[in-house]
């Protein structure tokens, strides 16, 4: 289409600063800018100096010098520290496994048509909304050795006659954080999917329907395949928040009863701020790295794999 | 450079009808903070009391009194005691923050390269007060240098309620643990044990475990400060001592709890003792209406306070030292210091000291005869605090690697392991392993 110029009216020319612009290449940079900025200054910068403290022998208040790996040999031949390693992938294996089950079982309820659907789904939500530290101070409360609310219906129900010790028994400690998480973390699951079930089409259902495909086979030859790249997003997501968790641990039981639930960013915690050994503690937080980076390397390239095909 | 002064920077910003406006300019005009911003304002940071009474009277009585007398402002903060540590951390390593930070136990060598040595206030406050107590001047001074100024000593005793010992037979608190054991099976049988937490929690787990330790002979290290010996026949037998202990006598839900718990358990009537700040009685005081015995009685006439029973190698106690560290980044030093002498002094230093009503101990001698201490004779065990108290680190100096052990809670944690089924040498072997990784560096 020619374009003619209004007569009367003068083209208002670009300054010439600003035509630089008009060239992709300066224009992409630009607006990529502001992110490269963010990224750097809050990721990156971080970053870097999270792994120049964990090679030196830096405590607080002394800038130390560089030791190179030396910290990372002294915390592998740490047991605390494998027990948190364990503990870690204990948390977040089981954790994760529940929220997705939980999760989309919850989005499957919720994608059906029923009255007051937008208020339920709300509602769903408030786990999530809510801040952590409080709901975990409620959680405390309801799993306290005196005063458990679960232990006193459990009790009054007759199911139960001695009290459980919720939070002082090193398995039902841990189950007991597995819990807390769990309950925090379904909602996010839940409207995930939710939104992920909403771009799926009812027609495919439907015919598959009138093919005669029962409802379990529908969900796992039509819906499942579909819902797959959202639910890997999700997941990776999940894994790495629940990964580096650490204010729900610190509220509930501190990394106790003897290290039962020390997760690494809790023992990076007291090691870091409690005893001022920043060094270590940057090293156990660096020890996360790796572990995560395999994580998130092998769901990122099976969502991948997944999309293609 | 010259300094500026309020007048000139006003003149600088064209009359005084628009100070707030003009003075902006001004302060740009002359490239310095305007004279009214040069009065010196020292920022003190402390816990949050467990008196709420003394927060009250700094506030409203002691601060402003400072700042007419000293000539300075006062900047007052309280924290949870759980966040000073974050926030000395944060402050160090930005080089900005508070003057003033206090500091909790052996924290002070933690920080100890931040700090401006205060050995001049400290000696002089000691020679004026009769003398420093020992535990005090382990924990503050490295023999160099006093890291922080002794504050005071939140004393560590058992509460307990009296009508319930004497309802199994005991007149007294039993003194040494076998008859501590003996009593508490009762307790316990009658549903009322007694209560003590092991979990991860900064004052009342290792203010029991570390005295129970040594009351049996057991130490971290030798006086030398490196040979770690806690691997001994002593410590194994309180190891095993302690799972006989938490079956017959204890609440077992004490694995979980935190400096909180043992409080709410002894003021709903849970159980029988616990070792406490005198907390759990102050509140009592405060509200007689609300915490009363099955009797109906007031419960805090059914309380008294006793020191940890002995073991075989005597009677200890670990408490809650409190110390001020005057902070190397700090660029009001001088008023920083002149406050802090200014609190020292035994007029305004009182205040503080009656305002606590014995849950606070001071550091030096003088204080331990205060008339204070008879006013209420359930509060008297605790006048000896401070003079009793042992540093965690025994035998060796309370220095940083101790502190690290502590904040490990290694000693804590070996005894929870046990009561949680380990065996008690394969416990005793765990904290062995874990103290030379910490001491061999």
């Amino acid at each position: 289409m020619a374009v003619t110029a209004v007569p009367g009216v003068e083209v208002r020319r670009p300054i010439p600063r600003l035509r630089r612009l008009e060239d992709e290449r300066w224009l992409a940079l630009a607006l990529l800018m502001p992110t490269a900025v963010l990224l750097g200054l809050f990721i990156a910068y971080p970053f870097v100096e999270g792994v120049l403290l964990s090679l030196s022998s830096a405590r607080v208040g002394d800038p130390g010098h560089f030791v190179g790996l030396k910290n990372f040999a002294k915390i592998w031949d740490d047991s605390i520290f494998r027990t948190a390693v364990w503990n870690t992938f204990w948390y977040t294996g089981v954790t994760t496994v529940f929220k997705l089950a939980l999760g989309l079982w919850l989005a499957m309820l919720l994608n059906r048509h029923f009255k007051g659907k937008a208020l339920v789904r709300a509602f769903i939500l408030l786990p999530f909304i809510i801040p952590t530290v409080l709901s975990t101070f409620a959680w405390k409360w309801m799993f306290d050795p005196t005063f458990s609310v679960i232990n006193w219906s459990l009790f009054h129900l007759g199911i139960i006659t001695q009290r459980i010790n919720w939070l002082g028994d090193p398995d039902l400690a841990m189950t007991s954080i597995i819990i807390v998480n769990i309950w925090r973390g379904v909602p996010f699951f839940a409207i995930s999917l939710l939104a992920g079930l909403q771009t799926i089409s009812p027609e495919l259902n439907e015919a598959a329907a009138i093919d005669g495909a029962r409802p379990w086979a529908r969900f796992w030859h039509i819906t499942w395949p579909l819902l797959l790249p959202v639910t890997m997003v999700v997941m990776l997501f999940s894994v790495i928040q629940t990964f580096a968790d650490f204010q729900l641990v610190y509220v509930m039981t501190g990394g106790g009863p003897a290290n039962a639930t020390q997760l690494f960013a809790t023992y990076a915690y007291q090691l870091g701020i409690g005893t001022g050994l920043l060094s270590e503690g940057a090293a156990i937080s660096l020890a996360m790295f790796p572990f995560l980076f395999i994580i998130v390397v092998a769901q990122l390239l099976y969502i991948r794999r997944v999309e293609v095909r | 450079m010259a300094k500026a002064k309020r007048r000139s920077v006003l003149k600088l910003a064209g009359g005084t009808a628009a100070v707030s406006l003009g003075g902006m300019a001004g302060i740009l005009a002359t490239g310095r903070t305007p004279a009214y911003a040069q009065q010196k304002t020292v920022h003190w940071l402390k816990w949050v009391d467990f008196v709420p009474a003394t927060d009250q009277m700094f506030r409203k009585e002691l601060m402003p009194q400072a700042e007419k007398e000293l000539g300075i402002k006062v900047n007052l903060e309280t924290v949870n005691g759980n966040d000073l540590q974050p926030r000395t951390t944060a402050a160090i390593q930005s080089g900005a923050g508070p003057d003033l930070i206090m500091a909790f136990n052996n924290q002070t060598y933690l920080y100890a390269n931040s700090v401006v040595d205060l050995s001049e206030l400290a000696e002089d406050v000691g020679k004026r007060e009769g003398g420093l107590f020992k535990y005090a001047r382990s924990i503050c001074s490295d023999g160099k240098m006093f890291m922080g100024m002794p504050w005071a000593v939140i004393g560590g005793m058992i509460a307990y309620r009296k009508s319930w010992l004497d309802e199994v037979g005991a007149s007294s608190f039993p003194d040494n643990w076998e008859a501590y054991r003996d009593v508490g099976t009762k307790l316990k049988a009658k549903g009322h044990p007694f209560g003590q937490t092991l979990g991860h929690t900064f004052g009342d787990a290792p203010g029991f475990t570390y005295p129970y330790l040594w009351s049996w002979g057991g130490k971290e290290v030798e006086a030398d400060g490196k040979t770690v010996v806690i691997n001994s026949k002593e410590t194994v037998d309180s190891v095993k001592f302690m799972t006989g202990l938490w079956k017959d006598a204890m609440d077992e839900g004490g694995l979980a709890w935190d400096d909180t718990n043992n409080n709410r358990a002894f003021l709903s009537q849970t159980i029988s003792a616990t070792l406490n700040g005198a907390s759990i009685y102050i509140e009592t005081l405060r509200k007689p209406d609300q915490y009363q015995t099955e009797k109906g009685q007031p419960m805090s006439k059914d309380i008294l306070h006793a020191p940890l029973p002995k073991g075989p190698a005597g009677q200890f106690g670990f408490h809650l030292l409190q110390s001020q560290m005057l902070m190397k980044y700090s660029k009001n030093q001088d008023a920083a210091k002149a406050f802090l002498k200014w609190l020292h002094t035994e007029d305004h230093y009182r205040k503080f000291f009656e305002s606590q009503k014995g849950f606070a101990t001071p550091c030096t001698a003088k204080w331990e005869n205060d008339p204070l201490w008879n006013v209420d004779p359930v509060m008297t065990p605790y006048k000896v605090a401070a003079r009793l108290g042992q540093a965690p680190g025994y035998a060796g100096p309370p220095n940083a690697k101790a502190a690290e052990g502590l904040s490990k809670y290694i000693v804590t944690d070996m005894y929870a392991k046990a009561v949680q089924g380990m065996p008690p040498e394969e416990c005793v072997k765990w904290a062995e392993a874990e103290l030379k990784k910490i001491y061999s560096e």
